[in-house]
C-alpha cells in the first residue's frame, strides 16, 4: 500500500530576502509575504475557529502582529512556520473567546486510545468523489473534522492539509513531536470512523440511498 | 504483530517515516489482516480528501479586501523599526503564545 505523497514544497529559496527586506522597512515586500500565505492562513484560522467572520479577523490581527514583531523574528525557522504559530494563537484566542465555558487548549490530551480505535471497517467503493457532488463533499468534509477536538484538528490541518512537517508542526504549536504523532494517528483515526458512515460501500450498509 | 500494534504505527507507516524492518512487518501484517488493510486504506483516503477538497479557500474579493486592510493597518502602525538581525531570545510574542 502507497504513502502519502507531501505536498510539493512551496519555493522559499526567495523568503528570506523578503523577510529581510520588510525588516529593512519595505513595505511592498511584506505585501508579497501576506499574499503568499493568505490562503494558508484563512484555511487554518477557518478550521481551528470554525467560523468565518473570526478566520477573517485572525488573517488581518496575525499578519500585523507579525509586522510588528518583524524583529523578533530571528529566522531559525522558515516565515511560514512562524507565521502560522502566530494565526494558531489568535485563532485559539478567539476559539476561546466564543466558548468561554469550555477550556480550549492544545494541551489537551482526551480520553485514552480506545476513542480512535476503529469500530466500523468498511472499504470505501466507489470513491467518495464520484458519491458527492463537490458541494455535498464540502459539507460533509466541514461538518466532520467540526466535531473533533481543537487540538485534534489542529495538528491534522497544519499536517495533512497544509503540509507542514511533523518538526515544523510541533514547532508551530510548541508541542513535541510524540505528542504532535499521537493527536495526529487519533484525529486521522476520528475522521476516518466519522466519514465511514457517508461513504462506506452502499451494498451492505445503510449510507445515503 | 496485532492489530493494535500497526495502529500504534499507521501514522508513522503512512507518512513512510520507519526503518526497512518495521515497514516489512507491517506489510506482512497487512498481507494477512482484511480489517487493517482496509482502515489503513480509507485511513489514506482520509487525509487524501481533505488535502485535495479545497475546503475553506478564501475568494478572490474577500482577499482583495483582507490585504488592503492589512497593509493600511501595517502602514499606520508607528514605531515599526527595522532590526535585520535581532538576536534576543525574548520575544513580544511569547507573552500571547496560548499551550
Amino acid at each position: 500500500m502507497g504513502t502519502i505523497q507531501p505536498k510539493v514544497a512551496e519555493p522559499v529559496g526567495d523568503e528570506l530576502t523578503l523577510v529581510h527586506a520588510a525588516k529593512a522597512g519595505d513595505i511592498s515586500a511584506f505585501e508579497e509575504l501576506v499574499r503568499r500565505y493568505d490562503r494558508n492562513v484563512f484555511r487554518i484560522a477557518q478550521h481551528i475557529t470554525q467560523n468565518r467572520e473570526d478566520a477573517e479577523d485572525v488573517v488581518q490581527d496575525a499578519f500585523l502582529k507579525a509586522y510588528q514583531n518583524l524583529a523578533n523574528f530571528q529566522e531559525q525557522s522558515k516565515f511560514y512556520t512562524w507565521l502560522v504559530r502566530i494565526a494558531v494563537n489568535e485563532a485559539l484566542m478567539r476559539l476561546r473567546r466564543r466558548r468561554p465555558e469550555r477550556m480550549v487548549s492544545l494541551d489537551e490530551d482526551i480520553k485514552t486510545e480506545e476513542d480512535s480505535m476503529p469500530r466500523e471497517v468498511a472499504d470505501w467503493a466507489p470513491n467518495p468523489e464520484q458519491l458527492y457532488t463537490q458541494g455535498e463533499l464540502k459539507e460533509i468534509l466541514g461538518k466532520t473534522i467540526q466535531g473533533l477536538p481543537p487540538s485534534f484538528r489542529t495538528v491534522f490541518v497544519l499536517r495533512d492539509v497544509e503540509g507542514l512537517s511533523t518538526e515544523e508542526t510541533a514547532d508551530a504549536l510548541d508541542l513535541s513531536i510524540p505528542a504532535v504523532k499521537s493527536r495526529l494517528l487519533r484525529a486521522r483515526l476520528q475522521l476516518r470512523e466519522r466519514l465511514n458512515k457517508y461513504f462506506k460501500n452502499r451494498t451492505g450498509g445503510d449510507g445515503k440511498q | 504483530m496485532t492489530c493494535s500494534d500497526f495502529l500504534k504505527e499507521l501514522t508513522d507507516y503512512l507518512d513512510d517515516s520507519m526503518d526497512a524492518q518495521t515497514r516489512a512487518e507491517l506489510e506482512d501484517h497487512l498481507q494477512w489482516c482484511h480489517n487493517c488493510y482496509v482502515v489503513c486504506n480509507t485511513t489514506k483516503m482520509t487525509i487524501e480528501i481533505y488535502r485535495d477538497s479545497h475546503l475553506y479557500e478564501l475568494p478572490d474579493d474577500l482577499r482583495g479586501r483582507l490585504r488592503s486592510a492589512i497593509m493600511t493597518k501595517c502602514q499606520c502602525k508607528e514605531g515599526h523599526e527595522a532590526v535585520p538581525d535581532q538576536t534576543s531570545t525574548s520575544s513580544s510574542l511569547d507573552s500571547s503564545k496560548i499551550k
